[in-house]
């Protein structure tokens, strides 16, 4: 198993609804975001073209975090979700330099916390919390090993890219494009 | 051209706009660190030479301090954890991939024998010290004993402190600028070099500081090599290493890394030193200030200069 998410950047339109559903479903202190919205312009006037991206953790299969915590406390979860058990973290921010998305930061608690698919909802057999609340549908959570699950379908129809491939990190989110 | 502006709403505390979560507390202790390791192995390689008399302040005197710089080292790292009451988490974990983890467990077994090392020397620095309780008598017995086994295991786990305060950050591929193999024999360079200049300023005896001129004299053309060798592995790099590269020829960090830390901390020693042999007396004060200010600004030019440091995308 190898949970995945899927954003259509053709249909987001940037609304920020799946930044206010996470820092909801999963009480983010204020000031925090485990999840943003990035607008890319790119190209010279008047020839733009512009990109509206969902970020967060990448979930990598090859996760520079969890190498480097000195206490196991970044590990990989259920179908490869990277997750940080707080009761392990000591705050030493290695995992926070270690990631080239800049998605972790550091709880006011004092642990290091990030986006975890919204596993209390995935093990459920529901969506994360940003997937539910998407009003446009953009977005698309499932498992990539299962062929004939509805995100499979999707990166094999439609032109994709990750960010970064290039680090080596091996990113489970997937753009649509 | 192809430009790209990028905005985004993510505004988290010390991540962003640069991303800024290890403060003075780090560079303070990598340069102990490096610090430690250099007083460490000398004291032990002169010990396994056979030549502990000849270089009394290396190996007998030097040592002393290794304990109490350890703790400010120890201290500093502690107050950088945010989540201080979870750190013996360290210790119930062996993590070979990572590289905390590697420094964690040489301190754990680095300072317990810097204590032993420097506890052997006690009876030949004080003669007349009173242990006052007998089984202290027989334990500091046995650890001279077994001095050549710890001297071993010093100069094997110095090696590792020193190295290993540089292989901390180059092992984050995600900062270009730290990414560098060289990272760690320059930081191991610079911390022997630094602790070499501190025995150039105490020691009393003029072998031992004509020696120690000699040998920081040559660590420091080492590091300067090292340092061109950087530079020009990045230009021969990635994009992004070049942009990191930039930082240093002409972007923000050009005037401090090039005035402090390469003329101050390694050119002005450098000529004063090859002065010193020369037969010029250059008081020791200053050539020791030099290197111990170049030595710490290293440390925290390069680690700010690598958060600065980053993928675009």
């Amino acid at each position: 198993m190898r949970y995945a998410m899927a954003i259509d950047t053709k249909k987001c339109i940037g609304c920020s609804d799946c930044v206010v559903a996470c820092q909801v479903e999963n009480n983010v202190p204020i000031g925090y975001c485990r999840d943003w919205v990035v607008e890319a312009t790119s190209g010279t006037y008047p020839e733009l073209f512009m990109e509206l991206r969902s970020e967060r953790c990448n979930h990598c299969s090859n996760a520079p975090c969890v190498r480097c915590c000195p206490t196991e406390a970044s590990h990989y979860g259920m179908g490869g979700i990277v997750l940080v058990d707080p009761d392990e973290c000591i705050g030493c921010k290695a995992c926070i330099v270690s990631c080239p998305y800049d998605a972790r930061f550091v709880h006011p608690e004092g642990y290091v916390d990030k986006c975890t698919f919204c596993i209390h909802k995935v093990e459920k057999g529901e969506n994360p919390a940003c997937v539910d609340v998407c009003p446009t549908k953009c977005m698309y959570f499932g498992d990539t090993d299962d062929p004939n699950s509805e995100i499979s379908k999707l990166l094999k129809k439609r032109k994709w890219k990750t960010l970064i491939p290039e680090a080596g990190t091996e990113p489970n989110i997937y753009y649509l494009t | 051209m192809k430009e790209e502006i990028i905005v985004s709403g993510r505004l988290n505390p010390t991540i962003d706009p640069i991303l800024n979560v290890w403060h003075w507390e780090i560079p303070l202790y990598l340069f102990v660190g490096g610090l430690v390791a250099g007083i460490l192995f000398f004291s032990a390689f002169f010990t396994l030479k056979g030549e502990s008399d000849k270089f009394h302040f290396t190996t007998k005197i030097a040592p002393m301090f290794a304990p109490l710089l350890l703790t400010i080292g120890l201290i500093a790292l502690f107050l950088d954890l945010s989540h201080k009451l979870y750190f013996w988490q360290l210790y119930t974990n062996i993590r070979w991939e990572s590289p905390m983890s590697w420094g964690a467990w040489t301190l754990m077994l680095i300072m317990p024998l810097s204590v032993l090392w420097s506890l052997s020397w006690i009876n030949d620095l004080f003669p007349k010290w009173n242990w006052k309780f007998n089984f202290i008598i027989i334990m500091n017995s046995y650890i001279i004993l077994y001095r050549k086994v710890i001297a071993w295991a010093l100069i094997i786990l110095s090696i590792i402190l020193g190295m290993y305060t540089g292989i901390l950050l180059s092992a984050f591929n995600a900062r270009p600028f730290w990414n560098s193999a060289i990272m760690g024999p320059l930081f191991l360079t610079s911390g022997l070099s630094a602790s070499a200049s501190i025995i150039l300023l105490f020691s009393k005896s003029k072998i031992e500081k004509h020696l120690f001129t000699k040998i920081d004299l040559m660590l420091i053309i080492v590091e300067l090599f090292f340092i061109v060798h950087l530079f020009m592995g990045y230009l021969a790099g990635t994009k992004v290493h070049i942009e990191a590269a930039d930082l240093f020829l002409g972007g923000v960090y050009t005037a401090p890394f090039w005035i402090f830390v390469v003329i101050f901390g390694l050119v002005f020693p450098l000529i004063l030193e090859i002065m010193e042999l020369k037969g010029k007396s250059i008081p020791a004060i200053i050539t020791t200030s030099l290197v111990l200010f170049g030595s710490l600004m290293l440390r925290f030019i390069v680690v700010e200069a690598g958060q600065f440091s980053r993928w675009l995308y």
